[in-house]
């Protein structure tokens, strides 16, 4: 063997320090101003990853209280009106500061435009404009819960939040209403993006289908948001003016807040399931080393979630009084919504058929999204179905329905999203055994702290009711208990990511031997994502043909 | 490349056109969102107005039409001047872009003073519900509908709930939008809005043409909805 091709097997190995590497994006500045000044798409993702599990950690706490009160049938630890302000400030903090912005802020904003082969959103300081306005939301929703709390459930009805209520209603409802303006612009900048900014070759035939979703979810923000805003802010201006604008004593109706309200907060669901369904094709096609079935299916169905969602948000008021025919309609369209779910679901599941299945922590992760968000959407059905709703309303069977789609959807397609792009977001892998171990006890803690729920709702016991009959006690220790599996599993993750962030080794630019564009840059990315434009070849999961979307090989097992 | 373009283009776009149509498509796109805000808002009203005729035809008859007359045509004249400012920008003749621009920002606060002048007016008539509200006034007051139909106050206060409600959120849309025409107007005063960068001009226009186009719905959803026998100053 030659002198000369010794040196240049010295030269191949990844870290060469001799070859002139660009900077990633987490080396162009350390001080705390080039992070908040920072206009870099990947920069506020890490900004949103930070504060968003921030109000988790709140959020939690707080479900930890209800629950923790809950282990006794009189109410263990919380006074009755301590107990409606926990659970306000629960519902609020999660939904507003934790849900919505979750997958669309941390994901959203870091991956689509490495996803469409960009190097930045199309508008960079509207983006981290949408931050700061986030926060100033999120600080005067946080300044209501401390100087008062709020007791009106997150719902906010009125004639409640704006004539009886003594909590300190007006800085909360501010709150959800300024926070409104930043998913807005998050849901705008999103759109552009994905019109815009596309790469060469990158047809929307070609786009991941985590794009897709993000599309649909954006179009929800959008077009969604601004409704209730208009809802908050008249609710606001009743409140703090003594107008009558919801007061039935002045002319006013509370059901048409009720209206205002749901016509954005259904959709408001999907704003939180949709991108979770988007994270579960990416995982689902990597770890079966399959293309996705169906694509155009799939890709569609988000679309029609995104515009039948938009048709159902009276399924809410079927017991305030709505006629019986707008009743029976949004019924039938509420099971409507059903039919794009179930698309999707199936052909994940034909999919995994016949991959080559493996069980890395992501995966797990979307697997149990998948059964979970399945119970989730089924239970789903008994709820938008006139006669069965009568009985259920406002009992803990909607508690365990929502969450089993929220937290068992959303939540865990947000970490199984974190999970798959952590060694693309920071260039490290985290600890295989402690992130598969954490994986299967917080889906296990989810079933076991919802699926009691079901239970006590179909035998009558209430939602936001401090207390309950001595019978329903083993379940509701059964479901604080699950609270608690899944507090461990939460403890771990946050452990292990950020031990992965201090020695966890070099992952590389393509852990998993995915096939999408985002895979084909350095990880973590450089400062324009891409050395160069990239040139987009084929569709984003071709895992059959060993090729990447910029027509590198994949090694593809 | 951006030298081409005086230094217009940002980093992140290819080129020009991809830049311009991007901020083209971005105000669309918050227009659309702008839509739905005060659809939500129409909506109500309309909806309380369906209930509530009668009421809602006295109250409407208390507002000043002449003045809300003049205003519109206030705002369809300032939507002509501000797409002057296009073309005129687009072809560097900067006379008279500071004088469309100017011009805008002009009847935009000739459009504020009215309906400044008009509150002052709801004001002095003890027309606002919750701080001033003579309910005397409407104590023998008959629907011009139906004089036999029972009148409620208190629908009258919620019409008048609306008015400042809808009204309001208008002026405040008007406010920015003269505040960004003005910003304009003194980056055309010192000579940095050139030709190519024209899209800032029409990206505004597209925003203050949809405040143009709200008034045209809160004019005579608000105004129109009783009949006005004298018209008063
Ligand atoms: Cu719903």
């Amino acid at each position: 063997m030659s002198v000369a091709s010794v040196n240049e097997l010295r030269a191949v190995p990844d870290e060469s320090p001799k070859e002139v590497r660009h900077k990633s994006y987490l080396e162009e500045g350390y001080s705390i101003w080039s992070w908040l000044f920072t206009v870099d798409h990947k920069r506020i993702g890490v900004l949103y990853l930070v504060t968003v599990f921030g109000f988790f950690l709140v959020g939690g706490i707080a479900a930890g209280l209800i629950r923790l009160n809950l282990l006794s049938p009189s109410g263990a630890i919380l006074d009755n009106d301590t107990y409606n302000k926990v659970f306000t400030a629960h519902g609020v903090v999660m939904l507003f500061f934790f849900l919505i912005p979750s997958i669309p802020g941390i994901l959203g904003n870091f991956f689509v435009p490495i996803m469409v082969g960009a190097k930045d959103m199309a508008f960079p300081k509207l983006n981290i404009a949408s931050w700061y306005v986030w926060m100033i939301g999120a600080a005067f929703a946080v300044w209501g819960l401390l100087i008062g709390g709020i007791d009106t459930g997150w719902t906010l009805y009125p004639p409640y939040s704006t004539r009886s209520s003594s909590a300190s209603v007006l800085p909360g409802a501010l709150g959800v209403f300024i926070s409104g303006f930043s998913s807005i612009m998050t849901g705008l900048n999103i759109i552009v993006t994905i019109h815009k900014m596309r790469a060469p070759g990158m047809t929307f035939g070609r786009l991941p289908l985590f794009i897709w979703a993000m599309y649909a979810t954006s179009l929800i923000q959008l077009l969604g948001t601004p409704v209730v805003a208009m809802a908050v802010l008249l609710m606001i201006i009743e409140r703090a003016t003594g107008l009558g604008i919801f007061d039935p004593t002045m002319g006013g109706d509370p059901v048409l807040f009720q209206h205002l309200f749901w016509f954005y907060s259904h959709p408001a669901v999907y704003i939180m399931i949709l991108p979770g369904m988007g994270v579960i094709n990416e995982v689902i096609t990597c770890f079966s080393r399959k293309n996705i079935f169906g694509y155009k299916a799939v890709a569609w169905s988000s679309v029609g979630i995104a515009v039948v969602g938009f048709l159902v948000w009276a399924h809410h008021m079927f017991v305030a009084g709505i006629s019986y025919y707008a009743a029976l309609l949004f019924s039938f369209l509420s099971m409507l919504v059903a039919v794009p779910s179930a698309i999707k679901m199936f052909n994940w599941t034909a999919t995994l058929y016949r991959g080559k299945i493996t069980f890395e922590a992501p995966m797990i992760f979307a697997l149990g999204f998948m059964v979970l968000f399945t119970v989730g959407g089924l239970t789903g059905l008994y709820l938008a179905t006139l006669g069965t709703d009568i009985h259920l309303h406002d009992t803990y069977f909607v508690v365990a329905h929502f969450h089993f789609v929220m937290v068992g959807g959303m939540v865990v397609g947000l970490l199984a999203g974190i999970h798959f792009y952590w060694p693309k977001m920071f260039g490290v892998m985290y600890s295989d055994f402690w992130s598969r171990f954490a994986a299967v006890l917080i889906i296990v803690g989810y079933a076991l702290t919802f699926a009691p729920q079901f239970y006590l709702g179909l035998h009558g016991m209430p939602r936001r009711y401090p207390n309950y009959p001595p019978e329903m006690r083993v379940f509701n220790v059964a479901s604080t208990a699950g609270y608690f599996v899944q507090g461990v599993g939460f403890i771990m993750v946050a452990t292990y990511l950020i031990l992965s962030l201090i020695n966890g080794k070099r992952a590389g630019r393509n852990p998993w031997k995915a096939t999408g564009i985002e895979w084909a840059t350095e990880s973590p990315p450089v400062l324009h994502n891409f050395e160069k434009t990239p040139v987009v070849v084929c569709g984003p999961y071709e895992y059959p043909l060993n090729v990447m979307q910029t027509g590198e090989k994949a090694d593809v097992r | 490349m951006s030298a081409s373009h005086g230094g217009v283009l940002k980093h992140h776009f290819e080129d020009i056109e991809q830049q311009r149509s991007s901020e083209r498509i971005g105000m669309w796109m918050f227009l659309a969102s702008e839509v739905l805000f005060f659809g939500c808002v129409f909506f109500a009203y309309t909806y309380y107005r369906y209930l509530f005729p009668h009421e809602f035809a006295i109250a409407s008859s208390k507002l000043n039409v002449a003045i809300a007359f003049i205003n519109t045509l206030v705002l369809l004249t300032s939507s002509l001047t501000i797409t002057l400012a296009i073309r005129a920008c687009q072809l560097g003749q900067r006379k008279a872009l500071i004088a469309t621009l100017g011009a805008t920002v002009l009847l935009g606060f000739v459009f504020t003073g009215f309906k400044a002048y008009e509150y002052a007016e709801d004001w002095h008539e003890q027309l606002v519900p919750g701080t001033r509200f003579n309910e005397e006034q409407f104590r023998d007051v008959k629907s011009p509908i139906d004089p036999t139909k029972e009148i409620h106050v208190d629908r009258i206060k919620l019409f008048f709930s609306f008015y400042y409600a809808m009204t309001g959120i208008h002026m405040l849309h008007l406010l920015i939008g003269v505040g960004v025409v003005f910003y304009l107007f003194a980056r055309a005063v010192y000579g940095n809005l050139t030709p190519e960068r024209y899209v800032a001009v029409e990206t505004t226009s597209l925003y203050w043409h949809l405040v143009d186009v709200i008034w045209l719905f809160v004019m005579p959803l608000l105004y129109m909805a009783g009949p006005h026998t004298s018209l008063h100053f």
